[in-house]
């Protein structure tokens, strides 16, 4: 996974509370077996219009948001399907952090697993935010992960919270698989124990019919 | 003595291999469903870093999401669209690499992964479940912890059988009295996501307590507890009772002899402790409970059939009021609309929500003696070859074909319709599924949810109905 120290870039407005998955990217482009390349289908149906040019009205394709790191979004950003595509869109696409007042539990986990950084904050603040998304080229932002600060276009600094196991992992760029590996003799040992109490719970899947 | 826990607590508590540092911990899963929609991303990961699936014997595997349901009798060789083909090729090449169970697609036990996993007894009281799948919850109704998770924990879980998790919060959902006649297990989650809204269960597990879900079926707390993430709970729970063990007693996989009587003793001990706390509580009467539809674009948007599309102009907050205008331009409905005057035509019985034997009942005794209006496509897609099998059995299969509603072969089908089956022109759908975002069931489809007579009710109408007015 590729690490998220620093990161500093133009915001895009979302100012929409609900933006689901199936909005980010929709169900029929999940017949893919690849999780590159997929930003093509990033927005589909609001990014493109039916004939397959650009929608003009959309963020995204509007000068500067063309080059667009950061999103500032309502309520509930990522509600929905379970998606992982979501995310991998948006880190295909260029987009490495949303910020929104909350995230739904999926999609908020599979962030982290992809070096999207999502960062929650109150209401008000995002309301500024927002407000710094919609100017355009001078919609720059600079995170930083290990201080936990937002820069805005004026100066002023913004704190985030994330939780420290996250935040060591997004820094680290640390495959959670590799890091769960060292824990396996624990993992055995659970077994071993569960084993004996609940028999029926091993060789399940192979017992029916 | 040890603080009263709830049921969540107690699942979870059993499943905690040890902490991960800073709030997070590894957890064990029972249970892992996977499917041909997000786990090829998984199986590559897992061959690029040489690992192997730890507990295959805990894993099963089925193709629901992108299959055709119709003419399935060629198997996979018989899928026309090429990338859906690949994708459930892809499933099986891996599940045999691997050494993974699997139903085939030809299979009298292939179905929606979340009708099949109870159906087979697969899913038990106690056990932690997960499938890339967020309505994963649907187990919850067994007394399991189940949850959706995206791919890369598929990955994890293969590879580890375990998860790195943060507890949830509990939260209370307390129904209690009668249901009335005509109302169902699905508006009763809708009646529950219309008060506390899609994201007003973020971070938390559900427990649905009360008279209501005791007197439920099991195929109804399917339903409720499927829906739990459209309230953004990250899994909904039914405590285990008699009806629980009568439902699972015999089923394939669920445990026999000595096995099941060790089983049975521990999943008596699993319901919530008298005065355990819960972080949140909210409280619903049966009684005030009518059947609900959806007039918007996500399923807190809901509302009894006998009242009206909202106006935005009595909404204070300006997100929400935004939220609103654009949900009914894109639904092509004007505030003040009588619910009952919107037309549909399309009809879609089915989804991992409702398409048990019990729901596929409720909508033939409407069907029956009656025609699908004029103008009107109707579908019916059981949640597996069993249920399909059981409903023709029961002669159901005829009074829907007598109606004039398809009858098609089990699969997801029209609820995200990544098949061939979805809402033409921007078509006007009452259906039973989950979900009514924008373009959910086809490029501009409207979608209105609600449960399997009145989308059978809406089909014979051709407009939405209230049940209760057929008789």
């Amino acid at each position: 996974m590729e690490k998220f120290t620093t990161l500093t870039g133009v915001a895009a407005p979302m100012p929409m509370i609900n933006i689901d998955t199936d909005k980010i990217f929709p169900a029929i482009y999940l017949k893919t077996i690849k999780r590159t390349g997929l930003s093509q289908w990033l927005f589909q149906e609001v990014r493109f219009r039916p004939d397959g040019s650009e929608n003009p009205d959309f963020v995204l394709n509007q000068g500067p948001y063309r080059q667009a790191k950061i999103i500032v979004a309502g309520d509930n950003f990522g509600c929905g399907s379970s998606r992982e595509h979501a995310p991998w869109a948006l880190v295909d696409f260029g987009i490495r952090c949303v910020i929104a007042p909350s995230f739904a539990d999926i999609f908020y986990n599979n962030c982290f697993k992809n070096g999207l950084l999502p960062i929650a904050l109150p209401q008000e603040i995002c309301d500024e935010l927002m407000e710094d998304a919609k100017r355009g080229a001078n919609a720059v932002l600079t995170i930083d992960l290990e201080a936990q600060t937002i820069s805005r276009p004026d100066g002023e600094i913004v704190h985030f919270d994330i939780d420290p196991f996250r935040k060591r992992c997004l820094l680290n760029g640390i495959d959670d698989i590799g890091l769960t590996e060292e824990k396996s003799a624990a993992i055995a040992a659970y077994e071993e124990s569960r084993r004996p109490a609940k028999p029926w719970l091993f060789g399940m899947t192979r017992r029916g019919a | 003595m040890a603080a009263p826990r709830t049921l969540f607590d107690k699942i979870w508590q059993d499943h905690v291999i040890g902490p991960q540092g800073e709030g997070t911990y590894l957890i064990y899963i029972d249970l892992h469903l996977i499917h041909e929609v997000t786990t090829p991303q998984a199986f590559e990961g897992l061959k690029l870093a040489g690992r192997r699936v730890r507990r295959p014997d805990a894993t099963i595997a089925v193709a629901d999401h992108n299959i055709p349901t119709t003419d399935r009798a060629a198997g996979v060789a018989g899928i026309t669209d090429p990338d859906s083909k690949l994708q459930v090729d892809t499933l099986e090449r891996n599940v045999r690499e691997f050494g993974i169970p699997y139903f085939p697609i030809t299979s009298l036990d292939q179905g929606i992964v979340h009708v099949i996993g109870p159906e087979q007894g697969l899913s038990q009281p106690g056990m932690t479940i997960v499938c890339g799948d967020s309505h994963t919850a649907t187990h919850g109704a067994m007394g399991a912890l189940a949850f959706g998770i995206g791919t890369s924990e598929v990955e994890h879980v293969l590879a580890t059988q375990t998860l790195i998790q943060a507890p949830a919060k509990n939260m209370l959902i307390e129904v209690n009295g009668t249901l009335g006649t005509g109302v169902s297990a699905k508006d009763v989650i809708l009646a529950i996501i219309a008060k506390i809204g899609t994201a007003g269960g973020t971070g938390h597990v559900f427990e649905y307590a009360g008279s209501t879900f005791r007197d439920m079926s099991m195929e109804g707390r399917m339903t409720v507890c499927n829906m739990s993430i459209e309230a953004g709970a990250r899994a909904g729970l039914v405590a285990p009772d008699e009806k629980t063990f009568a439902y699972l007693m015999g089923r394939p996989y669920a445990p026999k002899g000595a096995a099941w009587e060790q089983a049975l003793a521990y999943w008596k001990t699993l319901p919530t402790d008298p005065g355990a706390k819960y972080d949140k509580e909210v409280h619903l009467d049966a009684a005030d409970i009518a059947p609900h539809v959806t007039w918007g674009t996500n399923p807190e948007m809901a509302a009894p059939i006998t009242g009206r599309v909202p106006d935005p102009a009595q909404i204070d907050d300006p997100l929400r009021r935004a939220a609103v205008e654009r949900a009914l331009q894109y639904m092509q409905l004007a505030p003040n609309t009588r619910l009952t005057d919107v037309p549909v035509q399309r009809v879609f019985i089915g989804s991992c929500t409702n398409s048990r034997i019990e729901d596929l009942r409720a909508a033939a005794a409407i069907a029956k003696g009656r025609k699908v209006a004029d103008g009107v496509v109707a579908l019916v897609v059981p949640g597996s070859g069993h249920v399909k099998h059981q409903a023709e059995e029961e002669g159901l299969d005829r009074i829907f074909i007598e109606a004039g509603f398809q009858w098609r072969d089990a699969g997801c089908s029209m609820c995200m319709s990544m098949n061939a089956d979805k809402a033409m022109n921007g078509e006007r759908v009452a259906t039973t599924s989950n979900r009514n975002f924008e373009g959910r069931q086809g490029k501009n489809a409207k979608s209105h949810l609600m449960g399997p007579a009145m989308a059978a009710a809406a089909a014979v109408t051709g407009r939405l109905t209230d049940v209760r007015d057929l008789g």
